[in-house]
């Protein structure tokens, strides 16, 4: 339509929704009953489309699909969009994670229901437009674009502390962010374009690689997050609503793993490659020293965005290894981990929901009267722990894999929090749902209703699924890993045969 | 050229305005204190008709009066800009100069004199009319800020303003005498022939002169301590004049000097710009956080705001000039809706102008709190808003020059002035309600809405700003 191809039509569905719901008034429960109702059928629709690009994507290709382009703004930007098999699957993550945001929402959120609304389908235009972008300037756009939304829907309708957290989440984010933007100017100054697909193939010279490296990074390290920029995101996680913390932990953390893939490593391969032990270096402290703090947390969502962190520095160690098992496991960990940390934050909604406290301790013995929750939160802790049959197994395994490969060490300390989640995620586990239930305020607590039963069963479903198939993730990626790595050796060992020439 | 040739062709809004000036003092003096509402009126007019005259006007670059004025394309663009600022700041006004009993015929006639100085000083081609249009603009400004007599803050602000713009204006005519001294010429064109390659010291001198009279007037850190007090004291609609139309003129001026007359010096003008550049963005940043009074914060944020669209004029060539223009057609929105915004907090027929008095506007006026809250987030230039754009440009022409240290200072600046932008959006959305506003007249609500919408749709279609801007830019290099 008007020239615009489907990537368009996915990426600004929402908006029609959006559109919709600005037209209803009221707040008896009719007109909001209208307004839940349209925004989940609005997110459904977006799934469904992004079904139809899935259904017409070739897995088999390396080379981006769909991609539609406009001229804009004059000056050498330009409106382009594409998928390929690095953006395809987070596409999908995202519009596939949407309804059961909102669908998390259906009671919990009472007050100002239809800015929750509109704000949440504003955010998953943004967040589609970030991985469908082939302009780093729209890219950019819709990266930081998404801060607003998030800041509103932390701010609003947060916990307590919501102030201090999303201004930690704004700010935080915001300032590496900036310094993006001036890496982005000088990449444009060098290319003359703003054009990803040409950007891909522009050799920048070494030194200013390693600047521009290092720009990207200060955006995408607190994005994911890593060790030491982490700390926005347990506050993000405890203040946000359960659906702003399952969107924040499935898909806005991704778009830090997606930038290294999409920007750093193939268009800085020089600076990637002289960068990677710092990298591996954060992620083993990330995985070590946040599986240890999440240890001794007393806040059940502190505990999970904690084990998020830890989690994502197997995505961040395994992308650097370069190899073919450590950049697909580590795509595969973070579409795993957005099923799985999703589905967490949304167990903890459950429970919050019921008893509106997050603490450890108010809880115990909860299999007694929660039969059906304490089989879905089993199900997801080991899914966290990387339980072979679980998607998390292949992520971790494929990328201890690619790290062992790279550098043993890495991978023999990075492997030793694997056993660290384990104990966490058993020890809450224990304290949550064993023992005796002996605490008044639950004795009359209910299990899951059959709206909560309908949001987990297409999660576990998946998880298993692809616990056991992951072929399905695993060969959409390939052709693109595959592309990257080659490109990358072909470049280094270019640069070593000029270096040996000299 | 015959003298009424060059007035219709090339003069026309500034003759319109100065006949118009005269015919609506005329009728003011005739019509006493009822002639408020006609003069107010037929100043929009005026102001309009003007505004159309440059629109419709598509002679090439012409220099007229014997090299002392100039009708180009950065001319026009920026006073086009200029003339929308007047305009919308009469809008603005007559609510408020209604209910504080100011309903004065002098208020447009002033704002319309002061329109005049600024054109002529967008315009100027020489030493001598640039001086005549500062004052032009200055005068009728002091008077303005004063404007609510019986008010002490007014009155300050007013006393203030004129003190420090006469020593301001003394560092001009310093400057000036310097230059025409040590170069023998008080045109750009021949200045710039005298220091094409080097340039006496006594030329830099005066330079840096005439630099800090300029960045007096536009606000720009050393020389800003004028404008939080000013800000605050002045009436609220004059205030929203300052920090728009004001601005316009003097960036444009600052623009043309260096760019016409220094063009061979540009490496020593460049420190000092960067300089004013840096200081005024860390100065607004870091100064504003602190701020519980909305136009003491805005005057902060104007500070922040000059110095980041200098980076544009520090870059020194034709992307960085387009970036300015860019620039200020943003900021002259951002302005013109904030303050459209303020003008309409208004606590049962009290108007208020604290931060905390926006508390939980989201819940007793949702329109006005997400207006309020796009031109927050726009003026912390948070992408897709118009505001992101405005620093888009300017960054890219700095980075393109080369001049990444002063692009990373600009964007961790802003990073910071993110934080007091923030915090009105928390303000507005986070906090618990406050008494409600009383219903905002028309007008307010009107350039409110209107400002915002600007800058949601920029980035859907930005090119007449662009087209024009580059148009703007081409036509001084």
């Amino acid at each position: 339509m008007f020239g615009f191809g489907i990537l368009s039509g996915v990426t600004f569905l929402p908006l029609v929704g959006v559109a919709f719901l600005l037209t209803q008034k009221g707040d008896d429960e009719a007109s909001l009953r209208n307004i839940r109702w349209a925004t989940l059928a609005t997110t459904l629709a977006t799934f469904a489309l992004s079904l139809v690009i899935w259904s017409g994507f070739d897995t088999t290709s390396a080379a981006f699909q769909f991609v539609e382009q406009k001229n804009w703004l004059g000056s050498g930007l330009v409106y382009k969009m594409g998928v390929d098999g690095f953006s395809m699957p987070f596409v999908l993550l995202t519009t596939f994670l949407m309804p059961f945001a909102i669908l998390s929402s259906w009671d919990s959120i009472q007050k100002r229901v239809k800015e929750y609304m509109i704000a949440f389908l504003v955010l998953e235009t943004l967040m589609i437009g970030v991985f469908c972008a082939l302009d780093i300037v729209l890219f950019y756009l819709f990266f930081e674009g998404g801060l607003i939304p998030m800041f509103l829907i932390i701010g609003i309708w947060g916990g307590k502390r919501r102030v201090y957290a999303s201004f930690k989440f704004f700010l935080y984010t915001l300032v590496g962010s900036l310094l993006m933007l001036v890496a982005i100017l000088a990449m444009y100054g060098k290319a003359g374009t703003t054009d990803i697909t040409v950007l891909l193939h522009t050799d920048f010279p070494k030194e200013m690689q390693t600047w521009l490296w290092l720009a990207f990074f200060a955006s995408f390290a607190v994005k994911v997050p890593m060790w030491p920029v982490h700390t926005w995101l347990p506050d993000a996680h405890v203040e946000a609503p359960t659906a702003g913390s399952v969107i924040l932990a499935a898909i806005l953390l991704k778009m830090g793993g997606y930038g290294f893939i999409r920007f750093s490593l193939p268009m800085f391969p020089d600076a990637s490659t002289n960068f990677a032990p710092l990298i591996y270096a954060l992620s083993v402290i990330a995985i070590v020293y946040t599986s240890l703090v999440a240890l001794v947390q007393e806040d059940i969502k502190k505990l999970i965005a904690y084990s998020s962190v830890a989690h994502m520095g197997f995505v961040t160690m395994g992308l650097f290894t370069l190899n073919a098992q450590g950049m697909q496991g580590a795509i595969f960990q973070m579409i795993s981990h957005g099923l799985v940390s999703g589905a967490l934050f949304l167990c903890v909604g459950v429970i919050y929901d019921r008893m509106h406290t997050r603490e450890i301790s108010a809880y115990g013995g909860l299999v007694n009267r929660m039969p059906i929750y304490a089989f879905v939160f089993m199900l997801f802790t080991m899914a966290n722990v990387g339980l072979p049959g679980t998607t998390g197994f292949i992520g971790e395994f494929l990328s201890l894999t690619g790290a062992f490969q790279a550098n043993s060490w890495v991978a023999l300390i990075a492997t030793s929090g694997v056993v660290l989640s384990a104990a966490y995620a058993l020890y809450l586990y224990r304290r949550v749902i064993f023992g005796v239930l002996d605490k008044a305020s639950l004795k009359n607590i209910a299990d899951l209703t059959p709206r909560e039963i309908a949001i987990f069963t297409p999660l576990v479903l998946l998880t298993i699924y692809y616990g056991v198939q992951p072929q399905a993730i695993l060969s959409a990626t390939q052709a693109s890993v595959d592309n990257l790595i080659q490109t990358h050796t072909a470049l280094i060992d270019a640069i070593k045969l000029a270096a040996a020439g000299q | 050229m015959p003298f009424f040739v060059q007035l219709a062709h090339h003069f026309l809004p500034e003759t319109i305005l100065a006949v118009g000036v005269m015919v609506l003092i005329l009728i003011g003096a005739w019509r006493g204190e009822r002639g408020f509402g006609l003069v107010d009126e037929m100043a929009v007019g005026i102001l309009g008709l003007a505004l159309v005259a440059i629109a419709l006007s598509s002679t090439p670059d012409t220099s007229i009066f014997d090299g002392a004025y100039i009708d180009d394309g950065f001319s026009r663009f920026m006073k086009a800009l200029t003339l929308i600022g007047a305009i919308v700041s009469i809008l603005l006004s007559v609510d408020w100069l209604q209910r504080n009993g100011l309903e004065k015929f002098e208020y447009p006639v002033l704002i319309m004199l002061s329109t005049l100085g600024m054109l002529l000083l967008i315009s100027a081609d020489n030493l001598i009319a640039l001086y005549l249009g500062l004052e032009l603009m200055s005068l009728a400004l002091y008077v303005m800020a004063a404007f609510a007599r019986d008010d002490g803050r007014s009155s300050e602000a007013g006393l203030k303003y004129f003190v420090l713009g006469a020593l301001s204006s003394g560092m001009m005519l310093y400057g000036a005498s310097l230059l025409y001294g040590f170069s023998g010429t008080v045109s750009f064109a021949g200045i710039a022939a005298v220091v094409s390659t080097s340039a006496p010291i006594g030329v830099i001198f005066g330079l840096v002169f005439v630099l800090a009279a300029l960045a007096f007037k536009m606000s720009a850190a050393p020389f800003h301590m004028w404008t939080p007090d000013v800000y605050q004291g002045a009436p609220t609609p004059v205030t929203a004049f300052f920090a728009s139309a004001a601005k316009m003129a003097a960036v444009a001026i600052t623009v043309r000097i260096v760019i016409t007359a220094f063009p061979g010096v540009k490496d020593q003008w460049r420190q000092i710009i960067i300089f004013i550049a840096i200081a005024s963005m860390l100065l607004g940043s870091f100064a504003a956080i602190g701020q519980e009074n909305i136009k003491r914060l805005m005057a902060y944020s104007s500070i922040g705001h000059m110095g980041f669209a200098l980076i544009g004029l520090a870059a020194g060539d034709e992307a960085g000039v387009r970036g300015v223009a860019i620039y200020l057609t943003i900021y002259l929105i951002m302005t013109l809706g904030t303050f459209a915004a303020i003008l309409a907090m208004r606590v049962e027929g009290r108007y208020v102008e604290n931060v905390s008095d926006l508390a939980g506007l989201s819940r007793t006026n949702s329109w006005m709190a997400f207006f309020l809250a796009m031109l927050m987030f726009s003026l912390a230039g948070v992408p897709p808003l118009a505001g992101f754009f405005a620093k888009y440009y300017v960054l890219l022409a700095a980075v393109d020059a080369g001049l990444f240290g002063l692009a990373v200072i600009g964007v961790l600046a802003s990073a910071v002035a993110a934080y007091y932008y923030l915090r009105v959006v928390k303000v507005m959305y986070f906090d618990e309600p406050a008494p409600a506003f009383d219903r905002a007249p028309m007008a307010l609500r009107a350039v409110l809405g209107a400002s915002t919408l600007a800058l949601l749709g920029f980035w859907v279609y930005p090119s007449p700003v662009m087209d024009a801007a580059a148009a703007a830019a081409k036509s001084l290099f």
